[in-house]
């Protein structure tokens, strides 16, 4: 399998979709509808080879594979490209969110349809690249590339705030980047490279780490979104279109953890160590305050935002104990809670695509009227709640038992949030689903159509799926996951004996 | 001692300036003498003239340095590089005004000619090897820029900013021109090889650091840093569109490099005397730039002050005074040619009903009315605000790559921090275009303003993948310099 590129292939062919979509001529139906197809197509054939990266995926080393390099910048800075075990979910997470985001759109936007479509694809591209590359700059051109196409999403076919949302998430999320760009720039004189895989073998000082670290942290704080640099979040999901919401929580929010997981533990274990109570604070106050302020939302886009910083607290928490059932978890749990939550997203779509509301008020009694999407509706609130037998449950329960191994009043306070995220899910569904039909404005609404099982179905069915049965994604990352815990766990204790050897020498 | 003798080699070294002086004034001859109809001619001449410069800077032979006119004169890879980029700066300058003069029915051959002359100022001073030739450059650059500011004479405003420009110059030449005597006076030499030598040898006294700070601040006046900025967003408002079109680009890519190539190559052995200038120079133009044009409503006013930060940002690669920091410098002012020109195409083409329209606001809704233009204005604002893969983000990325370098990071965190709040006002044109409803179109965008758009904006858009030609000549031009 190292005859063809097969990762650059994987992701620049979205914007070889975007740029035939860019070609074709007219702004009718038909050529709407032409645009949606190239689209549709594009990200399909993207996601049927990016599987080709999981079944010729060995999970037995955790070295990088598909390995591809072109010079580039000069000097150190190349083209790189390549997937480990922590990476490879990702990119297919990726390419299996876009056709669901293409589908979802089919009716919703209306106007300037080519625009809209070329921008998803071009984000696609970025955001693959993201979790492909292995060059620190190559890295940050993915990064931040990313959110000239989001701001465009947000402003132009979102809701009635769409330009206050989409200037405080471009400008905030740029802030917390530019100080990352810093720290990467001295990386490269301290290491002299930005080979991400020689980076990771390197010994950082460390007061040095301690600097960089923090300037990382900026960075990925804001992008996860962790507390209390989260409240570009709930502006931005609620002003985004249905699948901007969905890539954003989907996808944009993996990318903090991405970088956790990529840069902070292993280059700077440490400083990882040093500020883990600090992680593990900012985290259980994420969990337990915003599962509160979820509790009081009128907007269910609003509400399930929250959620989604609550259940990112889990994975910071998760991935921060450095132990291996901890980062397992973390890794778990960001991959379920894309496919959960974009798929929640997508069911708050279907029901605004319907009513243009997103008011928890305006709804009550669907299952009157919409059995099929309740079933549906229903088995992501529980995946949401981590009911046991849904994926929700496997990375909770995962992060829960790392946090109660190395804190326990840390994994106290954050099965609170369980409890939390349990009462509000479920008063949410209670509100929209359940109960009589009373609205005179719901007694006509129409279950949910063929394209819109086409969408949930899938959803459903690998929801359950990774719940009863995690193997797949556990086994495939097992190798890289243990060696990053091994080598992190080796650090600390290299360093403890390094201090107290020279406590001994004294 | 005897004058240099005129050889075939220094014909060959000087033949762009020789071609740019004799031809400059050729065309005046026939712009002179020819009744009617001699703008056409005269442009197109002008428009030879400076390709052929462009071209004869490029044959020449890249390699070690040549000194000319008893090291007046230097021809290394850095002037090389620096003297293309001026003469593409002019060449973008002439072929965007050709569509501005025909609908402002002005008949004036001498702008063209102007722009000639001002063009060979900027080669003299890319090449200068001492403070007299430094001068000289200036001057010619600098009157026929104030002449060519106030070009349109019935118009207030242009007078009014050739004027101010004038009356600030002057004071600004007057401030360089004592620097540079008590520099002399202070090492006994012109030539900045001999004066490295001595303030190595002798160290810096304080009439030689007295010297330094009025040269570094003639200098700062004319790449418009803070706190000699002041005649920027004036001239620019002021100036004709296409004018201030070429005062962003070209006479900033040569100011700069005097200013590089004076520090680095004159000053190099007491470059913590100057650093701490420098230093202060950049923060504040970066800081001004990123917060006054947030409130501005005209888009050139708006340039303006956009084109004092990116000048803040460029001297962050002089701060560093290494060779990563001159490379940075050089690769920031290409790029920020090409994207400063890109810019101002846009603003010539804001035209309704035959009549220059300037307000910000008056680009609400491009993105339906004219897409393209909205599309290429926006990867250009983007680009400036420094966001990737853009080639904006490049340049930002070496200047601070080099700052870190030399261990100057409250500088390089300043400076990112800046442009997060810069980032701002770009981003409010773009909501403009892209987020509001349309204001009604605007007229059709001439062939040469298009031409200029799409060259700019494919640069901008695709240097990411090409880097490489660009970013290895930028380094053997700094290296020249070491």
């Amino acid at each position: 399998m190292s005859g063809w590129p097969i990762l650059s292939v994987i992701t620049f062919l979205p914007l070889v979709g975007a740029l035939f979509v860019a070609l074709i001529r007219g702004d009718d139906a038909i050529a709407q509808r032409n645009a949606l197809f190239v689209a549709l197509w594009a990200t399909l054939i993207t996601f049927l080879l990016s599987l080709l990266i999981w079944i010729y995926f060995d999970p037995n080393t955790d070295e990088f594979q598909f390995v591809e390099e072109f010079p580039w910048l000069g000097g150190a800075i190349n083209y790189r490209m390549g997937v480990d075990g922590i990476s490879m979910l990702f990119v297919i997470l990726t390419t299996f969110l876009m056709p669901f985001c293409i589908l979802a759109s089919w009716h919703a936007i209306k106007t300037r349809v080519k625009e809209y479509i070329i921008a998803f694809l071009v984000l696609e591209t970025l955001m693959i690249g993201v979790f492909c590359a292995l060059d620190l700059v190559l890295f940050y051109l993915f990064f931040e590339g990313g959110l000239i196409p989001m701001f465009l999403i947000i402003g132009v076919w979102g809701g009635a705030r769409r330009v206050y949302a989409s200037y405080k998430f471009f400008l905030y999320t740029l802030l917390g980047s530019v100080l990352m760009l810093i720290a990467m720039m001295a990386v490269y004189w301290e290491a002299g490279t930005t080979n991400i895989v020689e980076l990771l073998e390197y010994d950082f000082p460390a007061g040095m780490q301690t600097w960089l670290w923090l300037a990382f942290f900026a960075s990925f704080a804001v992008k996860m979104p962790m507390w209390p640099v989260h409240t570009w979040l709930p502006d931005a999901h609620v002003e985004a279109p249905t699948a901007g919401s969905v890539i954003l929580a989907g996808i944009l929010l993996k990318m903090g953890g991405y970088g956790f997981l990529r840069f902070s533990l292993p280059m700077f274990p440490l400083a990882s160590d040093v500020f883990a109570p600090l992680v593990f604070a900012l985290s259980v106050i994420a969990i337990i305050y915003t599962s509160l302020v979820a509790l009081m939302q009128e907007d269910i886009k609003k509400l399930i935002a929250y959620s989604s910083v609550a259940h990112m607290g889990f994975v910071t928490m998760g991935i921060f104990t450095g132990t291996v059932q901890g980062i397992h978890g973390g890794l778990f749990q960001m991959i379920s809670h894309g496919i959960v939550s974009g798929a929640l997203f997508l069911c708050v779509g279907v029901i605004y695509d319907r009513m243009h509301t997103r008011n928890i008020d305006a709804y009550g009694g669907l299952v009157n009227r919409m059995p099929l999407y309740a079933v549906a509706f229903m088995v992501f609130t529980m995946a949401n709640v981590g009911l046991p037998g849904t994926s929700g449950f496997v990375g909770e329960f995962l992060t829960l038992l790392a946090a109660f191994e190395t804190n326990t009043w840390v994994a106290v306070l954050a099965t609170s949030g369980v409890v939390l995220s349990a009462a509000y899910a479920l008063w949410l569904y209670r509100r929209v689903v359940f109960g009589t039909l009373e609205k005179d404005s719901l007694k006509s609404i129409m279950d949910i159509d063929r394209r819109e099982i086409v969408i949930l179905a899938p959803l459903v069915l690998l929801t359950i799926l990774f719940g009863v049965y995690p193997a797949p994604l556990l086994d495939v990352t097992a190798v890289s996951v243990e060696a990053l815990a091994q080598d992190y766990q080796a650090a600390i204790s290299a360093a403890q004996a390094q201090d107290s050897a020279s406590l001994g020498g004294l | 001692m005897p004058g240099p003798a005129i050889t075939p080699e220094l014909l060959v070294a000087m033949s762009p300036e020789l071609l740019l002086a004799v031809g400059a004034m050729v065309l005046l001859m026939v712009g002179a003498f020819s009744r009617e109809g001699a703008l056409g001619i005269v442009t197109g001449g002008a428009i030879a003239l400076i390709v052929t410069a462009a071209a004869l800077v490029l044959i020449t032979p890249g390699g070690e340095p040549q000194t000319y006119f008893g090291g007046s004169i230097v021809i290394d890879d850095f002037a090389r590089f620096m003297k293309t980029l001026t003469l593409i700066g002019s060449l973008a300058a002439i072929v965007m005004s050709i569509d501005w003069m025909r609908t402002a029915r002005l008949e004036a051959f001498e702008y063209p000619v102007l722009i000639v002359l001002a063009t060979l100022g900027m080669l003299i001073m890319v090449s200068a090897g001492d403070l007299i030739a430094l001068y000289m450059g200036l001057e010619l650059q600098s009157l026929a820029l104030y002449v060519v500011a106030a070009i349109q004479r019935d118009s207030s405003r242009s007078t009014e900013a050739g004027l101010k420009y004038f009356a600030l110059g002057a004071l600004s030449s007057g401030m360089l021109l004592y620097g540079c005597s008590l520099i002399y006076g202070f090492t006994g030499t012109v030539e900045l090889e001999a004066i490295a030598n001595i303030v190595g040898r002798e160290g810096a006294s304080l009439g030689l650091i007295f010297g330094l700070v009025f040269l570094v601040a003639g200098l700062a006046f004319k790449v418009s840093a803070v706190p000699f900025h002041m005649w920027t967003p004036d001239v620019y408002e002021g100036a004709p569109t296409p004018v201030a079109a070429f005062f962003a680009a070209a006479p900033k890519v040569a100011a700069m490099a005097i200013f590089v190539r004076t520090l680095i190559s004159g000053f190099p052995t007491i470059t913590p005397e100057w650093q701490q200038i420098i230093i202060f120079v950049s923060v504040a133009s970066m800081l001004l730039g990123a917060f006054a044009a947030i409130g501005q409503r005209n888009i050139k006013r708006l340039m303006a002050y956009s084109s004092i930060g990116h000048m803040g940002f460029a001297l962050v690669g002089l701060a560093a005074g290494s060779e990563a920091g001159v490379r940075g410098v050089i690769i920031y002012m290409t790029l920020y040619l090409f994207m400063t020109i890109g810019a101002f195409a846009c603003i010539l083409a804001m035209r309704r009903n035959e009549a220059a329209v300037e307000d910000i606001e008056d680009l609400s809704g491009l993105s339906r009315t004219n897409p393209a233009m909205a599309f290429v204005l926006a990867m250009l604002l983007f680009s400036l605000a420094g966001i990737p893969p853009l080639a904006g983000f490049f340049a930002k990325f070496y200047v601070f790559l080099a700052a870190v370098e030399a261990e100057l990071y409250p500088l390089a965190v300043i400076g990112v921090l800046a442009s997060v709040v810069g980032a701002y006002y770009y981003l409010r044109i773009v909501k403009l275009m892209y987020f509001d409803e349309p204001a009604p179109a605007f007229d059709r965008m001439s062939r040469e303003l298009a031409t200029v758009l799409g060259i700019s904006g494919f640069v901008t858009i695709l240097f990411f993948a090409f880097p490489w030609p660009i970013i290895q000549a930028a380094s053997a031009a700094a290296k020249s310099l070491f």
